[in-house]
């Protein structure tokens, strides 16, 4: 369980300012964690597959290529948890980002403590893995393998996605708030922001639904949240 | 499904203004129901109606009236050639009848009747075929006679004198002398002949040989007359409503000539303010109508020109708000982390440097608020603010901002009680927007509130929903109630700077409220505290009358013995650490 602990998370800072990469360089530091920065974002998909980080923290805006690209082209070969730093607290900006494949993002000027804490919340996901095999909906599934089946088709899925899926997969019978579901799955606490829930069912649904217009995996609950669909895999 | 709508909190509003703009047309269209209503609304709105529908009125009473007149006069000059040679006749024929007389020789009845005989045989028209006239002629009214009246009258048709002669001109032809005319109609017994209008002349024929008086009367029939008459009036009729037609005509025409360019510029008008700047009138000639285009259109073109201003102006300070939120805070983000390093080595310090540490930490938190804050505001001052609706419920909103707060109340020794409905109170808003103005009340509530009890409520009718926050600190001057919502404006500006906060706060929740078209108002009094409330329409953008929550309180009674109402779940929550 300890075995990904055991090396120090490795940290991918793609920052265009070269002294906030200093200052997050030396907070990471301190926190034990490896970071690597990259000052543009034409250079980052290139250290992502060099670096091969844990997770990788994605400044929107950069010279060069654009923050949203970047989290585009990374997403597209890789799950890699990233959290985007943003200036810009406008939901436009955030669901754009958000929608791009970023997991969470980290508005400026952010205390190092919290985002150590996210950073953290990110990489959370590989201390708690029981063998287990959960059914939603249509699909099947493994949650020490990580994966989830539909008919012998794998479906990928990021870390992130898998965790809200398997965490709304758990308790079928239950129906989760945003701000349940921020908690358990994000690691926030006291936080209404319910935008990242939102863009994340989505994108979540966009994989793993038949029909994303017509739900049936992951339901919606009006004025309260979300819900598991009903197990009805074919033995 | 409702994600999407969740995300799309823009397009959600266009359509609801689009809605709103069907449910405009709709009331029209269902004004328009009944055919009087419509017509009404046509006279109301129609200048063009109304032009044309008074003019025909106006012409068809002056036609009907100078017709009337026409035929006056045209029937006066026709009867007047007429009667003027029906008495010159007349008097020939008494002439002619007393020289007969004269040489005749009446002594008995017998010779009477052969007397008359012969004068209407003298006095009737030669050619009888003709019918110019009819005689009647009537001898002197003899004692014995006087039971067979027809025994002394002569006739030269066959008239039915009883009734074609009225008895009033009987009556003065026998008791004056002189010559009398009535208008009468020509009765005749035979069925075949329908009655005509006649002209009967009248006179005295004095017997010189036996002082014996003679009536003599003239029937001249009209017919010819009448026909020109019905002639005339059919003529008239003709003209007369080809007149108003023709009028009416002209009165739609011409009107037609100022309405449609008017109704044109209308239709502009109401195009360019429902935003197509682009759109101008057709100018075409130098007539009046020309010029109110021409100066329409450079009323346009100044409109477009200062709304394109506007936009770029509202445009640039966004961007410039982008800008400045940008690169202020990355390099606020460095000093940020920085000064946490140096906070968290602060033991290691000596004392002038770890107070120094601190102070910076505490100091760049107020710092940051205030950007924070001052960011936020120049956001609604650009009209840069979007609303990201989801469905809330406000309970829920007022639990997690009271155990938010529960350390600053505990703090400050107050206890937080929530009142509200055993029922979700479901508003469509902004959840992030909400809790915050949720958030500025309570921790204000519980800042100023001296220590004692804050009262958080709930509450919703059919199309709001409320949250009132009552503090019993030292309350609001009056006037004071709209001024807190003034940026920076303190209570009293000499002890306000250890409260904390940027003074912004209640100006951004008044701007988050408006957002969702809802409102923040506040009451207060001095030493008994104040209140303030929030409401919501329960959907975004719509419309309420009162809200479901009293701003004054009944009665300024301490919160510690308010009676619980009946039908409310209390919450009384403490802060706890």
């Amino acid at each position: 369980m300890e075995a990904v602990r055991t090396h120090r998370g490795k940290v991918l800072v793609v920052d265009d300012d070269s002294s906030l990469s200093e200052m997050l360089t030396i907070v990471l530091r301190q926190e034990g964690f490896e970071p690597r920065v990259v000052g543009s974002g034409d250079r980052a998909l290139a250290m992502t597959r060099e670096f091969r980080p844990d997770i990788v923290l994605l400044d929107l805006m950069l010279p060069g290529k654009d923050g949203v690209d970047v989290c585009r082209e990374i997403r597209s070969e890789s799950g890699v948890p990233i959290i985007m730093l943003t200036a810009k607290n406008d939901t436009v900006d955030i669901v754009v980002g958000l929608e791009s494949g970023a997991d969470d993002y980290v508005v400026k000027p952010f205390k190092p403590k919290e985002l150590v804490a996210r950073i953290r919340a990110r990489l959370r996901k590989f201390e708690e893995m029981a063998p287990e095999s959960i059914e939603i909906g249509d699909l099947v599934i493994d949650v020490a393998g990580h994966t989830v089946k539909r008919d012998d088709e794998f479906l990928s899925l990021t870390p992130l996605e898998f965790d809200l899926l398997v965490c709304l997969a758990r308790r079928p019978w239950q129906v989760f708030t945003r701000e349940v579901l921020l908690e358990q799955v994000w690691g926030y606490r006291h936080a209404a922001d319910t935008r990242l829930v939102n863009v994340h069912v989505q994108r979540l649904r966009s994989k793993v639904e038949v029909d994303p217009e017509n739900p049936e995996i992951v339901l919606t609950v009006r004025g309260v949240g979300y819900r598991a669909g009903e197990a009805k895999a074919l033995r | 499904m409702s994600d999407n709508r969740e995300t799309e909190g823009g397009s959600r509003r266009r359509s609801q203004l689009k809605l709103a703009g069907d449910r405009v047309a709709a009331g029209v269209a269902h004004a328009a129901v009944t055919p009087v209503r419509a017509t009404a609304g046509l006279w109301r709105r129609s200048i063009q109606a109304r032009v044309v529908i008074g003019t025909l009125t106006l012409s068809a009473v002056l036609s009907i009236l100078a017709g009337w007149m026409l035929m006056n006069r045209v029937t006066d000059g026709l009867l007047e050639g007429k009667r003027q040679a029906a008495i010159s006749q007349a008097v020939a024929g008494v002439d002619t009848a007393r020289s007969k007389l004269e040489a005749s020789d009446v002594s008995n009845f017998i010779d009477a009747g052969n007397v008359l005989n012969g004068l209407i045989s003298v006095l009737s028209p030669r050619d009888n075929a003709s019918n110019d006239y009819y005689v009647v002629i009537r001898g002197p009214s003899l004692p014995y006679q006087s039971s067979a009246v027809a025994a002394g009258t002569r006739v030269s048709a066959n008239l039915d004198v009883t009734k074609t002669v009225p008895d009033d001109l009987w009556d003065h032809v026998r008791s004056q002398p002189g010559s009398w005319y009535a208008y009468s109609q020509a009765t005749f017994f035979s069925n075949e002949r329908p009655k005509e209008p006649a002209l009967v002349v009248g006179s005295q024929v004095l017997d010189p040989n036996t002082g014996e008086l003679y009536s003599l009367f003239y029937v001249f029939p009209l017919k010819e007359q009448q026909q020109t008459l019905f002639v005339v009036r059919s003529a008239l009729i003709t003209a007369g409503a080809l007149l108003v037609v023709l009028l009416g005509t002209i009165a739609w025409l011409v009107t037609r000539q100022v309405v449609t360019p008017v109704r044109l510029a209308r239709r502009i008008a109401e195009r360019l303010a429902s935003g197509r700047l682009e759109e101008r009138m057709h100018v075409r000639g130098e007539d009046d109508i020309a010029r109110l285009g021409l100066s329409f259109n450079q009323m346009a073109d100044s409109l477009q020109r200062q709304i394109r201003q506007l936009e770029e102006l509202s445009r640039v300070q966004r961007r410039f708000v982008a800008d400045v939120s940008h690169e202020l805070r990355t390099p606020l983000t460095t000093v940020r982390m920085a000064a946490d390093v140096l906070y968290d080595g602060r033991a290691s310090f000596d004392p002038v440097t770890e107070r120094s540490a601190e102070l910076l930490q505490t100091q760049l938190d107020r710092f940051e608020l205030l950007l924070t804050d001052l960011l936020e505001i120049s956001r609604f001052d650009a009209g840069a603010a979007l609303l990201d609706l989801s469905d809330v419920d406000l309970r829920d909103v007022a639990r997690r901002v009271i155990d938010a707060a529960s350390a600053v109340a505990e703090r400050r020794g107050s206890r937080v009680r929530l009142v509200v409905p055993p029922t979700a109170v479901l508003v469509e808003a902004d959840a992030r927007r909400i809790e915050r103005i949720v958030r500025n009340l309570v921790v204000n509530a519980i800042e100023y509130g001296e220590g004692n009890d804050v009262e958080v409520q709930v509450a919703a009718n059919a199309d709001a929903v409320a949250l009132s926050v009552r503090d019993q600190g030292v309350g609001l001057k009056s006037g004071e109630e709209v001024m807190v919502f003034n940026r920076f404006w303190r209570a009293d500006p000499a002890r306000a700077r250890t409260r904390g906060g940027t003074g912004l706060g209640l100006s951004i929740a008044v701007e988050d409220a408006a957002l969702h078209a809802g409102k923040l108002d506040a009451w207060g009094q001095l030493g008994t505290g104040s209140v303030f409330r929030l409401t919501l329409p329960r959907r975004a953008g719509g419309e309420f009358a009162v809200s479901p929550l009293p701003l004054e309180p009944l009665e300024p009674r301490p919160l510690t013995t308010v009676a619980p109402y009946p039908r409310f779940v209390h919450e009384t929550r403490r802060g706890i650490r």
